[in-house]
């Protein structure tokens, strides 16, 4: 239906559908772009962690690939010193609210935090902000998964494939602020919920938030 | 035909209004200012008074209730206007003033001078507003009925040719109307500027048939309380304005979102809205024309953030009130996904006054990009608090000194705050700045809602700074990871820096660079001008910051953390001990020679004893760094 353009990221020539997001155009070429939030299918991008940022040529400053269509002739450069900037901080800032603690972390090594540290060659260190202690108990589900929110980074994946792709509607955002969480509606327990268990949930999490109970050992012993 | 019909319809309810209110022109009447600021100074007590008085005294006098007046430091305030004199307003009114006015003035006709503060009209013998340098400066457009006129009563409005502007505007086509407001370049008066017509245009052009105009009557920011006022003393006149909006873009329903807080303004609205229903001003076929329109009040939840427009649809929709990146715009998407238009009370106040004496009238105040006046509240360590309606342009120095009356006490200005939360501080240096959408922009601050807060030598730049960020910290709805986090931070470092917990420069270097991450990541407007008040007083105020890190000094004696109380000895007195039972925890004592100290352990910094020594003395002074006590007190032995 849409016709097909060419645009330039990173010196690179790519086509893509007119008036696709510009995060979706680079992924499928393997230009990496750092993301937590995105969800290709989502019609209005959440755009809330503020990670990928690039450089459009023509406009003043950067801007979240996941909210920009693509045009034709467009350049985009994934990294420029403002860029760069932008996306440091707002990394050091998810990390400042999160456990740091990726050696008992069942996540580790296939955590998106530690995919992004990588890409953009950051520490996974909090060097300019101090710890904001985020501490909750570890919840477990009554069978599957288990759930750290000391360890969410609140991008909201689990709650669209709660909604749109399990359809089930039983976890939600709460709270205003620092105090925003992932929870039940009604802040009730998950067994007392509309939970159904698929682990759909589990599988869309970026970081170690949501686990699956067996990937939970090495927490514990440490 | 048409017109005739809706030019009849009009002459009708005006030759109506008038009739009602001829018998008020015959008659004394007393006029009560019972806006939310009037009614917490004591109106209500006022009102009853002159009932009773009135009453137990067998006059032919009435007793109205109008709204804000704009002069808040001399609530409660009544006009009496009685035949054979000019309008007089007495402030600060309380019953014996009452009792007073009523057997003098009412009764025998001594207007009692000595406590009129000022004549409304022209006359020879009282002084009108024009002679004082603030009437003198101000200009009034939205504010001009305020005060005047019974928000209750409708026919009060037409009786000053309200809704004139809504009869024409049926009798052109929506697009004159359109050119007309684009004519104008009146700017948003929410905070941004962005011009009005711009955004009816794109509103109007948006395909569908069905769309949505909403009146944004939120006003979240601290110690802002315009639109509230212009709600509460003169609710047509944004009623008006919103009709004629929905005429020109094509809607049938309009909504005010005004915050629960509010419920004297949702009350006058609701009266309003019924009256103007009554008499054919909403519904189907308004005064006769083929043009069918509706307005509901919705009632918001009160957070900040429910300004934001795109939060502001959320929370209408039921969901939870968080921004939405953009575009897509209201414009194309707002309410259910339709087509809306949100604009600010006072935007929407303008358009009656547009419509009525034409763009070129509009042009004619103010300044070439940004026409018409500003509204402010002006709050703070000023003369005169309260309400202004002054022309765009006006320097910061003219609105403080002039129209404010200045710093009161012999205290020396330091900065003005305004914008509110998002705002930012300008000092002493800018005040020659024209107040103006651009103007303010450059030199950091913004026009804002149009809260205006000034600060003197007693104020600490870094403490104010912190108290704007705690505000909009809190209120952050916590969607996006700048504005979350960040401002967190910023607030932690801002706190231990009052504290003087900070040891490194450094940490400038990391509260700036943070700041300016977070206006250029920040998903939303709210996180976006944040940092605001903290830029510009790093800007303008690095000293003061400087000292709070290096010396642990506050300079302005605000930071608790960094201040002692002093009682110094040579200016007590001695036979007074007024300090001593002011201490609530017993910190004051007497010293054998017979003077008195401050045990500094048990202190808790109150201020209470330096507000009980007589100013005669003076005795006890604040300190900083607190360690400057041990230092006197080593020096007098
Ligand atoms: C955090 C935040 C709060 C806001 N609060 C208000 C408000 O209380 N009233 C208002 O009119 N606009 C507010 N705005 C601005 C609105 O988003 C919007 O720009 C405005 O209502 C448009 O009207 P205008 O063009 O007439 O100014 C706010 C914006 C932000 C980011
Ligand atoms: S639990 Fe995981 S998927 Fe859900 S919001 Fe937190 S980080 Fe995202
Ligand atoms: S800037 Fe603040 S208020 Fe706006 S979306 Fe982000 S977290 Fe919410």
């Amino acid at each position: 239906m849409s016709k097909t353009i060419t645009l330039t990221i990173d010196d690179r020539k790519v086509t893509a559908p007119e008036g696709e997001k510009l995060l979706w155009v680079a992924l499928e070429n393997d230009i990496y772009i750092p993301n937590l939030c995105a969800i290709k299918e989502e019609g209005r991008p959440s755009a809330s962690c503020r990670l990928c940022f690039v450089h459009v040529e023509g406009l003043p400053a950067p801007v979240t690939s996941c909210t920009q269509a693509v045009r034709e002739g467009m350049v985009v450069k994934t990294r420029t010193p403002q860029v760069d900037r932008l996306v440091r901080t707002a990394f050091e800032l998810l990390l400042s609210d999160h456990r740091l603690k990726c050696s008992t972390c069942p996540q580790n090594r296939s955590c998106e935090l530690q995919k992004i540290a990588r890409a953009r060659g950051l520490k996974l260190k909090l060097k300019r902000f101090k710890s904001l202690g985020k501490e909750y108990p570890l919840y477990e589900s009554p069978g599957l998964f288990t759930f750290d929110r000391s360890r969410c980074v609140l991008c909201g994946r689990c709650v669209w494939v709660d909604h749109e792709v399990a359809k089930v509607g039983a976890i939600g955002f709460a709270r205003r602020g620092l105090k925003r969480m992932v929870t039940t509606f009604g802040n009730i327990d998950l067994d007392a919920s509309s939970c159904t268990e698929c682990g759909l949930c589990v599988k869309a999490c970026p970081v170690g938030a949501l686990n699956f109970t067996g990937e939970q050992s090495s927490e514990k012993d440490g | 035909m048409s017109a005739i019909v809706i030019e009849g319809y009009y002459a009708g309810l005006k030759s109506k209004a008038d009739h009602k209110l001829l018998p008020l022109k015959e008659k004394p009447v007393i006029w009560v200012g019972t806006a939310t600021c009037g009614k917490a100074a004591g109106a209500i007590e006022v009102r009853e008074a002159f009932k009773k008085e009135i009453k137990s005294r067998g006059l032919d006098a009435e007793v109205m209730e109008v709204g804000c007046m704009g002069h808040c430091y001399a609530e409660p305030l009544t006009v009496i206007s009685k035949p054979g004199f000019p309008p007089l307003c007495y402030g600060h009114v309380d019953e014996g003033l009452v009792k007073r006015l009523v057997e003098d003035f009412l009764v025998n006709d001594d207007p009692c001078y000595e406590y009129a503060m000022v004549a409304l009209e022209p006359n020879d013998i009282f002084p009108t507003l024009t002679d004082f340098p603030r009437g003198a400066y101000e200009e009034k457009i939205i504010l001009e009925d305020c005060g005047f006129i019974d928000p209750e009563d409708i026919d009060h409005y037409i009786a000053r040719e309200g809704y004139a502007a809504l009869a024409k505007v049926l009798t052109m086509k929506p697009e004159e109307v359109l050119e007309e407001i684009k004519a104008s370049n009146l700017r948003g008066r929410g905070g941004a500027g962005f011009p009005a017509g711009i955004k009816w245009e794109a509103c109007r052009k948006s395909p569908g048939s069905e769309k949505y105009v909403i009146v944004n009557a939120d006003e979240g920011d601290p110690g802002a309380f315009m639109d509230r006022s212009i709600l509460e003393s003169n609710p047509h006149l944004v009623i008006e304005g919103l009709i004629i909006s929905a005429y020109t873009i094509g809607s049938s329903r309009g909504y005010f979102y005004v915050r629960s807080e509010y419920p004297q303004a949702i009350r006058r609205l609701e009266t309003a809205l019924e009256q103007a229903r009554e008499k054919g001003l909403l519904g189907n076929s308004i005064m006769g024309s083929d043009f069918n329109f509706d307005i509901e009040i919705f009632r918001g939840s009160g957070a900040f953030v429910c300004g934001e427009g795109t939060a502001l649809i959320n929370s209408m929709e039921g969901k939870m009130g968080i921004p939405e990146h953009r575009p897509p715009r209201l414009a194309e998407s707002g309410f259910r996904g339709k087509p809306t238009l949100l604009n600010n009370v006072k935007t929407f106040a303008y358009v009656p006054a547009i419509i009525r004496k034409g763009a070129d009238w509009f042009k004619s105040t103010g300044t070439s990009k940004s026409p018409g006046t500003a509204v402010f509240s002006l709050v703070g360590k000023v003369g005169n608090s309260g309400l202004v309606e002054v022309p765009m342009g006006t320097t910061l120095r003219q609105l403080v000194y002039d129209v404010g009356e200045g710093i009161p006490g012999e205290k020396k200005f330091k900065a003005v705050q305004i914008g509110g939360p998002s705002g930012g501080c300008l000092p002493e240096s800018a005040l020659d700045v024209p107040i103006d959408f651009d103007s303010l922009h450059e030199a950091g601050a913004i026009m804002g809602s149009g809260g205006l807060v000034i600060l003197d030598e007693d104020d600490c730049m870094v403490a104010i700074a912190r108290y704007f960020l705690e505000f909009t910290q809190k209120e952050s709805c916590g969607k996006c990871t700048f504005c979350r986090l960040g401002t967190k931070h910023m607030l932690d470092i801002l706190t231990r820096i009052t504290k003087g917990q900070e040891e490194d420069l450094a940490s400038l270097d990391i509260l700036r660079e943070l700041a300016e991450d977070i206006e250029a990541g920040s998903l939303c407007n709210l996180g976006k001008t944040a940092p605001n008040p903290v830029l510009t007083t790093i800007r303008y105020f690095l000293d003061e910051y400087k000292e709070h890190i290096v010396n642990k000094r506050c300079p302005a004696l605000m930071c608790t953390d960094l201040i002692a109380f002093y009682i110094a000895p040579e200016k007590c007195s001695k036979l007074c001990n007024a300090c001593v039972g002011s201490c609530p925890t017993e910190a004051v004592y007497t010293r054998e020679d017979g003077l008195k100290a401050i045990n500094q352990d048990k202190c808790v910094k109150c201020n209470n004893c330096l507000k009980a020594c007589p100013t005669e003395y003076s005795a006890v002074i604040k300190l900083s760094p607190p360690e400057l006590v041990v230092e006197k007190e080593r020096e007098q032995k």
